[in-house]
């Protein structure tokens, strides 16, 4: 049971292999085999949403898949969005309103937020609250999170705040 | 935003008038965001080394009981295993014991591993060390504990009783601390009133919960004996020190470091078994050693927080006008005396807090902590004051109902009036000139409250219960060493040095032995000693969180660090900018006192002398030419703040709430912050702050429970079973920001970070009141859910019907 396989995937853009044994949790096989650790890890239980990516283009928590199902997946992580110096339109809307404090949570705030920006209208503050209502974070009390995703649904439909 | 202006009378030392841009005050994006946005920040979790082992905890699963052996042959010989270890194993290291020189103080011994007797279900027994944390895992469930129960009560009350079962044998009676505080003869004056309000007040157990579980990784270098140990820790310097004692190391070869750390709530600020563990592994096994806590063993094993009872008695005059109270508080402290603080804290702040920012002639208040089979209580944000708050502001809506008197008003009348600071109330507390009544005014106003009877009236005839609740309250923050010494604790948290260099390259480093974990202080701080200096917050470089950098710090809790870390930046960069004007006065050959500073540039106005710091740098450290030796003076200084006493920040919460007759659910409609936080670094971070302060305080009000059986087992343990607010639970916050009056620091700053969660609970408990004042029903218990409603709402009807 505990004979580790190859794992081959394509990883933020880049074919990447790794071995694990089958019973690893993909959350852990992308951070300590693929050392990829924007990714976190804050319950291990699919409660918190904190190793949320995008798997095969849907987002999902990683913590509740297998190393093993990522074989032959397309998955993007944190580390596709901006750089430290290039941030992408969500990383700046966070920043500008201050939707981060420790930043733990984040990583999965903004694999959440770049799905639902595609998938949902989000024409009130309700509905964006409802649907960022998956990933917990503990320290901003999601005011200032609600708020740049309302800027950034303003921007996508071209309102004027 | 709701940006309100309040004239400022500055009695705190302002800045000298310059042409320097301003940065204090201003809305600078933080500059740890683009790391922490990138996945690029680097929490304890991310760190690795080469041949690093991984630590599996065997804990209890028992509340009281004795160990009668440990089987971890079978274990050891499971592959990846590297070792097994039990109390017998860490011999040489002394239980944690926190001392304090209060009276009537019991502290208690808590081994790293336990040794003959388990207190707590969750409490470490063995440890496997293994080559990956799978393989420790899998070791450490072939590991078999063999106890025998011996009881105990998890109910501190009971516990409290004759017959009771003692958890230690050093505290006589399960009583681990009993303190009084007394002013005037409130008995007497109770007995001679024209009205008394009582309750039974009650706040359920927390958990911190900051979303990064705790997490420590220790190298060690065998070759220059030394021990470095990263960790999810709030307090460096603390857990230095006392590493140093407990593991006998000289302070100068063992160095903690608390990397970007995700939350910490109170609960990363206290020393843990497990890091104690990590760093003296690293060093017997000469390897790495990391552990990472799961999210169960975290509910189980990191500080919990509140859980107490009081019993309080409010006693007024036809005005209104508060004449004495009389306070019984029961803390629930868990297993162990926690180090540092001591299970003191947190009751004995209740009690001490419980008269708030009112005048009440007559105090009385006794506070007993009393130990269960539990894990140990700690700081969790607000710190005694959630509880305290609820309680009292309870008591003053039933005061107000009792002579059919506005809510407003009642507190209108018994807050400390301006002109009335500093105002001692019956515990001893000082408070300083504070926007006590400015607060309440401005919350008042912003919520429509003189419409809303009528709101509700209108609701409450269409079927809708909707209920509005005041929480008023006043905090001391950045507090001194004065203050901090009173209880006796083994460290003092009442000073912060800070030490600014300009470096050879002309860049700004400025180290501070603060310990940020969300606070933002990496910007604020550098937004102050930016326009000290004159320079760009983006060029100052912010060093914290590391004791090899400092000689003496403790970290980031209870409100601190903006006010005593500020103060401690100003003074130190104030003396750098001397420094510098004196060098650039020699090098453009004017007085110093001409020569000014700016975003990177130093000048003097009307002339055109005018170089970067760079230049200024290499004037002194490498340009021999240019400077005499006597004038090369070091581009450093290095000061220390401790503001003795501390300052009052002050605030009123109104919260709006509209209960489903049917579910009975709870939601909350508006949320209304005023706060006098005096001199805002950052507005949107302060913002920030009370946001979510206020969101973990709904928590506290209406979901966050820690429920065990009557046998101490943990019966919410998960995030699916503890529940903490989504943003679906959680309003809109409106925060008014007022700044009266400045206090007499070198910021004029008051600490904010904990304010969130002290007013919440009480305004949420005080609107639910007001939503069912209808049905005659009060709130004496929090969180207050949906089945509790049922409970009550049935309980009400059942003793109607027997009427
Ligand atoms: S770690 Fe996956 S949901 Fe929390
Ligand atoms: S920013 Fe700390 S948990 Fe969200």
């Amino acid at each position: 049971m505990n004979a580790k396989i190859d794992i081959a995937l394509t990883l933020n853009g880049e074919a990447v292999t790794g071995r694990a044994e089958p019973r690893m949790l993909a959350s852990d096989f992308i951070r300590d085999v693929l050392l990829m650790t924007g990714t976190h890890v804050g319950c291990e239980q699919g409660v918190c949403g904190a190793c949320t990516i995008r798997f095969n283009g849907v987002v999902a928590r990683s913590c509740l898949l297998f190393a093993a199902q990522l074989d032959g997946a397309v998955v993007e992580t944190v580390e596709s969005l901006g750089a430290p110096h290039d941030l992408n339109d969500i990383q700046k809307a966070f920043r500008k309103h201050h939707a981060l404090q420790c930043g733990f949570c984040t990583p999965g705030f903004l694999m959440t937020v770049s799905e639902i920006l595609q998938t949902l209208p989000l024409s009130t503050d309700h509905e964006i609250r409802d649907a960022l209502s998956g990933n917990l974070c503990r320290c901003t009390g999601y005011e200032h999170i609600v708020r740049a995703v309302r800027d950034l649904v303003n921007q996508r439909d071209g309102v004027q705040a | 935003m709701n940006d309100a202006a309040i004239p400022k009378d500055t009695r705190s030392a302002p800045a000298p008038e310059t042409s320097r841009p301003k940065y204090i005050g201003e809305r600078v994006q933080r500059l740890e965001d683009p790391r922490l946005l990138t996945g690029t920040g680097r929490y304890t979790a991310d760190i690795r080394f080469e041949r690093m082992a991984h630590l599996a905890f065997v804990r209890s699963d028992q509340a009281h009981a004795r160990i009668l052996g440990i089987e971890t042959d079978d274990a050891a010989t499971f592959p990846g295993v590297i070792a097994v270890l039990t109390a017998q194993d860490f011999s040489e290291i002394p239980d944690l014991v926190a001392p304090s020189r209060m009276k009537n103080y019991h502290p208690t011994h808590c081994p790293v591993l336990a040794r003959d007797t388990v207190r707590y279900v969750g409490e470490p027994v063995a440890v496997v060390v293994a080559s990956d944390r799978y393989l420790a895992e899998d070791a450490a469930n072939a590991i078999v504990v063999d106890y025998e129960p011996l009881g105990a009560s998890s109910d501190p009350a009971a516990a409290l009783l004759g017959d009771a079962v003692f958890l230690h044998d050093e505290v006589p009676g399960n009583l681990v601390l009993e303190r009084s505080f007394a002013t005037g003869d409130a008995g007497s004056a109770i007995a001679g009133a024209a009205h008394v309000v009582e309750g039974r007040f009650r706040l359920r157990r927390k958990s911190p919960m900051a979303m990064e579980p705790r997490a420590y990784v220790a190298d060690y270098d065998r070759g220059r004996d030394a021990l470095t140990l990263y960790g999810a820790t709030q307090i460096p310097g603390v857990v230095r020190d006392e590493l140093a004692k407990l593991l006998n190391i000289a302070g100068n070869r063992i160095r903690v470091i608390a990397p970007d750390v995700g939350g910490g709530f109170g609960g990363k600020g206290s020393l843990y078994p497990e890091e104690i563990i990590v760093a003296a592994l690293a060093r017997r096994l000469a390897r790495p050693v990391k552990y990472v806590s799961d999210r169960l063993e975290d509910l189980t094993s990191t500080s919990q927080g509140f859980d107490e009872y009081v019993e309080a008695r409010l006693a007024f005059d036809d005005d209104g006008m508060f004449i004495a109270l009389d306070a019984e508080v029961i803390g629930d402290i868990g297993a162990y005396s926690i180090y540092p603080w001591t299970a003191a804290l947190e009751p004995v702040q209740v009690a001490s807090f419980l008269p708030g920012p009112y005048k009440t002639p007559h105090y009385r208040g006794r506070v007993r902590g009393v130990c269960t089979p539990k894990p140990p209580t700690g700081p969790y944000r607000g710190v005694g004051r959630p509880m305290a708050v609820f309680a009292l502001e309870r008591l003053v809506d039933m005061a107000a109902e009792t002579l059919d008197m506005d809510r407003a008003e009642i507190r209108r009348r018994n807050l400390v009036q301006p002109d009335e600071f500093p105002h001692r109330i019956g515990s001893g507390i000082i408070w300083n000139h504070s926007g006590f009544t400015e607060c309440l005014d401005a919350a008042v106003k912003a919520v429509d409250y003189s419409g809303f009877k009528e709101r509700q009236l209108l609701a409450l005839e269409q079927g809708r219960w909707i209920g509005l609740g005041i929480g008023s309250y006043a905090e001391l923050t950045g507090i001194g060493s004065r203050i901090a010494v009173a209880p006796g604790m083994p460290i003092n948290t009442g000073n912060e040095t800070a030490t600014v260099r300009i470096d050879a390259t002309g860049a700004v480093i400025a180290t501070f032995a603060t310990a940020s974990h969300g606070q933002s202080l990496e910007t604020t701080l550098a937004q102050i000693v930016a326009e000290e200096l004159g320079v760009r917050p983006q060029d100052v470089q912010i060093v914290q969180g590391d004791t090899g950098m400092t000689a003496h710090g403790t970290g980031t809790y209870a409100s601190r660090s903006a006010v005593i870390g500020g103060g401690a930046a100003i003074l130190t960069t104030r003396a750098l900018l001397k420094k510098v004007k004196r060098v650039a006065g020699r090098l453009f050959d004017v007085d110093p006192d001409r020569v000014e500073t700016g975003d990177g540039e130093i000048y003097v106005p009307g002339t055109n002398h005018r170089i970067g710091f760079d230049e200024l740098a290499r004037a002194v450290y490498s340009d021999m030419a240019t400077l005499p030796l006597a004038a090369r003076e070091t581009l450093e200084s290095q000061e220390n703040y401790d503001p003795v006493l501390g300052t009052t920040t002050s605030s009123t919460h109104i919260a709006e709430v509209e209960i489903d007759p049917e579910t009975l659910s709870i939601r909350l409609t508006r949320f209304v912050v005023a706060e006098d936080c005096g001199r805002m670094i950052n507005p949107q971070v302060v913002d920030g702050q009370v946001h979510g302060g206020v969101v973990q305080g709904i928590g506290v009000a209406l979901l966050e429970e820690l429920e065990f059986d009557a046998t101490g087992q943990l019966l919410s343990a998960s995030l699916a079973d503890y529940l903490i607010p989504t943003s679906a639970e959680s309003p809109h916050i409106e925060v008014i920001h007022l700044e009266t009056v400045l206090p007499d620091n070198p910021g004029g700053f008051r600490g904010m970070g904990e304010g969130g969660t002290i007013g919440a609970p009480a305004a949420i408990a005080n609107a639910v009141a007001d939503a069912l004042a209808h049905l005659g029903i009060g709130i004496s218990e929090l969180p207050i859910t949906p089945s509790k409603l049922h409970r009550l709402i049935a309980a009400k009807n059942l003793t109607k019907d027997r009427e």
